[in-house]
């Protein structure tokens, strides 16, 4: 390894979506020397397949298309001069000191070594797939992820059936859902196993624009179809999740889309001991997104899975200042970090330890939905209230630097009714 | 006739449940909304319900098989099939640039929204 062609930054950043470009603009903008690789053959990670508005509202005050939204990131990363390399894939991460570290990646003009004082972790997330969630059945052709299906529609214009079930009410789902029907597929089904829809209220819309039944405490359990998918079994679940015997009935579809949610990819920040956070699947990470290895941040879905492309710039951004202020300090020169805890019905929180040094933003989301509650942080006297929390919208409110400070130990975040 | 119609305000975030009455093609009562922008939606969703409807069209020479589109205004909710019959026949030839029009409906911009 130690004769692959040796390259030398500041600061490296994997993963070329939004997170990432956010981050190499930002680090580029404070003087540091960025190189981003992506392994992906274009810039913006999913962004270029989402086709539709809804994008960039908070960021850029408008509403952008995935792709538009994309490249706006794309041109001031040009403009800047930042270095990329697309088709890059990296193969390892090394972490020798605070301030030296090596990234191996592979690309079409060749292996390198990059030695770098800092990284930038943004691979995003994949999708949970069929077996993940308990479908049995035959293998057949017409299974897909709907990240997949999207990719092939909205990237390589390809159609994919023409009678779909969808496993999942998010919004990932949801959009496809359109897709098709708009494509002129029969969307004859989405079933989804929680007893409320898991995507934002705008995207609920479109199961009445297109008439599309939604079946919710239900879970696809078997798929049948040797070529190609024929029909998928559905079976009714409790308030505990658990199939109701006798509640069975068949779809005929010749198409099954997985919806059914996306986990942090986080396999290389593991491979160096980064603490993982079991809740949200991403890594554990402070009020600058630096994880617990000092030195390699992280941002965007692949510390929290995230609603709106909005936040996972800004947390790309917020990793970029950290890196500066890593390299400018030998560290992050922080004398004690006080934990933000989990209370009543929150399930998941970033970031995880804050310093007081800085007002921050927090991310949370509820476990259930509720109507007229209160947010409370008891230990230092903040409350806030809300007419409504569901799980499928992320929580993202200001603690400031002012407010943490009062904390002693640690500050909880509960989400209870008034 | 009366007829009752339930759906969600997507104006913003709070989401609220609305309901509106129909009597006759005349709007009655409102209920459910929390801000005068969700009362105006209601209405129009009701009266003349529109989207912005995108899609993807096939394109020549470029790096991808297809460049995404999207009209540049609401359009009405029933002709949106007509729509997209309108979009499967297009094809452009690369090089195409982000924002470029690419075709007119109806009146209705069709705009790359990215580049081939």
């Amino acid at each position: 390894m130690n004769d692959l062609p040796m390259l030398n930054y500041d600061v490296v950043v994997i993963g070329g979506g939004p997170a990432g470009m956010a981050a190499a603009v930002r680090a580029k903008e404070l003087g540091l020397k960025v190189l981003l690789l992506d392994d992906n053959d274009y810039l913006g990670g999913i962004l270029p397949q989402c086709i539709h508005p809804g994008f960039g509202l908070h960021y850029f005050k408008e509403e952008l298309t995935g792709p538009e939204f994309a490249a706006r990131f794309a041109k001031r990363l040009v403009e800047l001069g930042v270095d990329y390399r697309t088709a890059a894939r990296v193969l390892e991460i090394k972490n020798y000191s605070d301030l030296e570290k090596v990234v191996v990646f592979s690309s079409p003009s060749g292996a390198y070594q990059v030695w770098t004082k800092t990284i930038i972790y943004a691979a995003g997330a994949r999708e949970r797939h069929a077996f993940e969630i308990g479908i049995v059945g035959d293998r057949g052709a017409g299974i897909y992820t709907a990240g997949e299906a999207q990719t092939l529609m909205d990237i390589y214009g390809v159609m994919l059936g023409k009678e779909i079930v969808i496993v999942g009410s998010g919004d990932v789902g949801l959009i496809m859902a359109r897709r098709f029907a708009l494509e002129g597929a029969k969307v004859k089904a989405v079933i989804e196993l929680m007893p409320y829809p898991g995507g934002l209220a705008r995207n609920i819309m479109i199961l009445r624009d297109f008439d599309i039944p939604l079946y919710l405490s239900h879970k696809v359990v078997e798929v049948r179809g040797k070529e190609r998918v024929e029909r998928v079994k559905i079976v009714k679940v409790d308030e505990n999740l658990r199939e109701i015997p006798g509640t069975e009935f068949w779809i005929e579809a010749d198409t099954l889309i997985i919806s059914a949610g996306l986990v942090p990819s986080v396999k290389l920040l593991t491979a160096i001991g980064v603490e993982i956070d079991p809740t949200t699947g991403g890594p554990v990470v402070n009020d600058l997104f630096e994880t617990s290895v000092p030195g390699i941040f992280a941002a965007g879905n692949s510390v929290i899975i995230n609603d709106l492309v909005d936040y996972v710039a800004e947390q790309g951004e917020l990793a970029a200042e950290g890196a500066k202020l890593f390299i400018d300090n030998e560290g992050i020169p922080t004398r004690r970090w006080i934990k933000l805890e989990k209370g009543e019905n929150v399930r998941l929180l970033v970031p995880h330890y804050l310093s007081g040094e800085r007002d921050v933003w927090i991310y949370a989301r509820v476990s259930k939905p509720m109507e007229n509650v209160e947010v409370r942080f008891p230990e230092i006297g903040k409350k806030l209230r809300l007419p409504v929390v569901k799980p499928a919208e992320m929580l993202r409110m200001k603690l400031r630097k002012e407010e943490i400070a009062k904390a002693r130990d640690g500050i909880t975040m509960e989400v209870v009714p008034l | 006739m009366k007829k009752t119609y339930r759906f969600t305000c997507i104006v913003c975030p709070l989401g609220c449940a609305l309901e509106v009455e129909v009597e006759n093609g005349k709007i009655g009562e409102i209920k459910g909304y929390t801000c005068p922008r969700g009362k105006e939606w209601a209405i129009e969703e009701v009266t003349n319900p529109k989207r912005v409807v995108m899609s993807v069209i096939k394109v020549r020479n470029g790096a991808l098989p297809t460049v995404s589109v999207k009209t540049a205004e609401p359009v009405p909710k029933e002709k949106i099939p007509e729509l997209m019959e309108f979009l499967s026949k297009l094809e452009v030839e690369a090089p195409v640039e982000i924002s470029q029009v690419i075709a007119e409906w109806e009146g209705v911009k069709i705009v790359a929204t990215r580049g081939a």
